[in-house]
């Protein structure tokens, strides 16, 4: 079999279960979010932590909700950061450094998993303690906060949205734990360790080898599960502890886009209308075979004077999961908000690196994040419904809701966040010699690495070019500040959007009405998401990959 | 109390809840469940030769010397297949180090091999993770005639075992053809004995 036929299997392979599992899985979380039942375990959390269930909030407690659980969960994983040596299991792994700390409390609180150190430097005890389970909590953030939209979208003339505590629990215990535990069995069973003491060998060769362990299975499955990223070790899914086999990258990948993927059919449902889920679903497909296809071309061309004395672009990659499966998945989670890498994204050729940062550029949407995704993807179908309205003279509605002046300036300012956080830093690291002394590499791709950091910050991705130095109190900083707006400004957007949306009545349908749920849409919604992303980071891209690629 | 300081209570207690839950329970589960159905991989694939442990399956290891067959370039620590430094070089794709590491790999392969000679991308360019246990089967082949010298033994005997330790694409087509070099390596030492 020629390598070619073998990678477009491989992919033939990931969409077929993913159109596989779409339905019955986004039918299910659909269950998850309208149930009226709790079940044993949930009355029991529900009754320790002091909430009833059965109380619906109004947007602005819903978000203060979200905020303050996010904003004490920083602050609980810093302490655990800073005081690991006096815990148990520290494996006799010192304390993070203070703006260390920080940065690494609020990266995996905002589901960005951006790692200025390295897994190795850890303790067990906080990595499975600490870090994995914010690798829950941010997943099950983001998927309430895009629940509570969805229900914007489908009640009337209401003012409540929900109760987050219930979505945030139902999330964990419903959908993510559950997954989780088969597939760290799984991963684990193809090879991915999970133990609590390091090894000491003496190898083949005469000399010394120290092994690490821990527990890396259960994190690995939530690590991609979440769209999380934050790889047990340094090397992250290029580990052939953390991904030992072809086999298990591709269970990686898929993991990584079960959830996005299936929310669309969540969506559908929640609103009544499943060809509008279809329709977002068609989309972000779209989006995501042409990022992936043009990725794989652009590492199958090998373009670059070291690549091209080299054969192939093989430089930091594993030669288990090949080139073509390495793209895919770097491809696929910048597509998301993973940032988990199989492959080092810094040694890829120009325009396939161009391409991921580009996919985060996109803000995330094709499929996205765990919830951000989608609610990435909505607020682009508002603007796209808005732009369509403008063009043909129309008052522009969604679903049935009216998109007046207030929708479209939480939409408006939602779009223009990340990338406004994502320049605006690139330009403050390239004027300050403390910006510019991290990078590895010289010249425009010097340029890209520092570009490709603040992108990652500010849609939460947490891949890196890696070769840039991070772990300087500058970069500590500039990007915890990234990923904190970036996370919590559009998400206050979009709940401020949801109760604006929730408190309107329906609208009936009229000739003039623009259909959201048919192809011209799906055209018309790929093509704004393409457009907004080009034109704000166009320039940008220019300086560093594509000025790479073209000298 | 106000409706701020209910919400940061719960909130305090949903996080102590779920650092039992997420971060105790569910790992030492997983734990459990590994020690019953998947001890060996869980303890991360060892190798054993003569009852004592040699390394890992999963994780490459430098080898010195002509009678062994040579793993990729590693990143990973000063002197590579650091485990406990896994990672890349990151260098970019027009770097010049990258360059004239790629050149200067070539020159050693050349100079073993036959000047000419079709040298395979992996045996030029350092894994992601530093650790890649993995070399292609080109490479293989290529060292099986310094190899078998050095040994003592034919030709043919170590390229059967190259050809032993080949495994296809995983399922006919995920992945690559690849040779495990620790294995491979255990294999010629057996040989020579």
């Amino acid at each position: 079999m020629t390598g070619w036929l073998a990678a477009a299997l491989s992919i033939f392979a990931l969409v077929v279960v993913l159109a596989a599992i779409h339905v019955p899985f986004g039918d299910y979380m659909a269950r998850v979010y309208s149930s009226t039942h709790h079940s044993r375990l949930e009355r029991v959390t529900y009754r320790v932590v002091g909430v009833d269930p059965d109380a619906d909030q109004r947007w602005p407690v819903y978000l203060r909700s979200v905020l303050i659980f996010s904003v004490l969960s920083v602050v609980a994983l810093y302490a655990m950061l800073r005081l690991a040596p006096m815990l148990p299991l520290a494996n006799g792994k010192d304390a993070m450094l203070p703006m260390q700390s920080l940065n690494t409390a609020i990266s995996f609180v905002t589901n960005t998993n951006w790692q200025s150190y390295s897994g190795e430097s850890l303790g067990y005890l906080v990595q499975m303690a600490g870090l994995a389970v914010q690798n829950f909590w941010s997943a099950a953030v983001g998927m309430a906060v895009v629940v509570a939209l969805i229900r914007g979208l489908a009640r009337t003339n209401t003012d409540r949205l929900g109760n987050f505590w219930v979505d945030l629990v139902r999330g964990v215990y419903r959908i993510l734990l559950p997954i989780a535990f088969v597939f760290a069995v799984v991963l684990m069973v193809f090879g991915v360790i999970q133990n609590f003491s390091d090894t000491t060998v003496a190898t083949l060769g005469g000399g010394e080898q120290l092994l690490p362990g821990g527990p890396v299975a259960s994190q690995e499955a939530i690590k991609d599960l979440g769209t999380n990223g934050g790889g047990f070790f340094n090397a992250n899914s290029a580990h052939p502890f953390e991904n030992p086999t072809p086999l298990t990258n591709l269970i990686e990948i898929l993991l990584l886009l079960a959830i996005p993927f299936s929310l669309p059919r969540t969506f559908g449902r929640m609103v009544g209308q499943v060809r509008q889920g279809f329709a977002i679903l068609a989309t972000m497909t779209i989006l995501w075979a042409i990022s992936v296809s043009l990725t794989v071309a652009a590492e199958n061309a090998h373009a670059g004077v070291a690549l091209q004395a080299a054969g192939a672009a093989t430089e930091g990659k594993e030669l288990r999961f090949g080139v073509p499966m390495s793209a895919v998945f770097g491809a696929s989670t910048t597509l998301t908000s993973t940032g988990s890498v199989n492959s080092m994204h810094d040694s890829y050729t120009p325009f396939g690196g161009g391409m991921l940062i580009f996919n985060m550029g996109l803000g995330e949407v094709a499929p996205g994040g765990v919830g951000s995704g989608l609610y990435g993807m909505l607020v682009l179908a508002i603007v796209t419904v808005f732009i369509s309205g403008l063009m043909v003279g129309r008052t522009p509605e969604y679903l049935g809701k009216k998109l007046g002046a207030r929708q479209i300036k939480l939409a408006s300012l939602y779009i223009l966040v990340t990338p406004t956080l994502a320049l605006v830093g690139t330009g403050i690291a390239m004027a300050t010699e403390a910006g510019r002394s991290s990078m590895l590499n010289s010249g425009p791709h010097g340029l890209s690495e520092v570009l490709y950091a603040f992108t990652s910050a500010s849609n939460n991705n947490g891949s890196a070019f890696a070769g840039l130095s991070a772990n300087t109190d500058f970069y500590n900083i500039g990007l915890a500040v990234a990923m904190f707006l970036g996370r919590f400004l559009p998400i206050i957007f979009v709940l401020a959007l949801a109760g604006s949306l929730a408190s309107q009545a329906k609208v009936p349908e009229t000739d003039g009405t623009l259909p959201t749920h048919r192809p011209q849409f799906v055209g018309l919604l790929a093509v704004v998401t393409v457009v907004l992303a080009g034109l704000v980071y166009l320039p940008a891209l220019a300086l560093g990959p594509i000025a790479e690629g073209l000298s | 109390m106000n409706g701020v300081t209910r919400q940061a209570w719960i909130a305090v207690r949903l996080i102590v809840v779920g650092a039992l839950v997420l971060g105790v329970v569910y790992p030492l589960l997983v734990t459990g469940v590994g020690a019953v159905i998947a001890s060996g991989s869980a303890k991360g694939s060892l190798v054993e030769s003569d009852g004592e442990v040699v390394g890992s399956e999963l994780i490459g290891q430098n080898f010195e010397g002509d009678q062994w067959f040579q793993p990729r370039p590693s990143a990973a620590g000063a002197d590579g297949y650091d485990a406990m430094s896994s990672g890349g070089s990151n260098l970019g794709p027009n770097n010049e180090d990258l360059l004239a590491a790629v050149q200067e790999r070539r020159a050693a392969v050349e100079s073993q091999a036959g000047t000419g000679v079709f040298v395979p991308p992996d045996a030029l360019t350092a894994s992601g993770s530093g650790l890649d246990p993995h070399i292609s089967p080109e490479y293989a082949r290529l060292q099986v005639s310094r190899v078998a010298k050095a040994n003592g033994l034919s030709e043919s005997a170590v390229a059967g075992l190259v050809d032993a330790n080949t495994a296809g694409r995983q399922l006919g087509f995920l992945g690559e053809e690849r040779v495990n070099v620790l294995l491979l390596n255990l294999a010629i030492a057996n040989a020579r004995r």
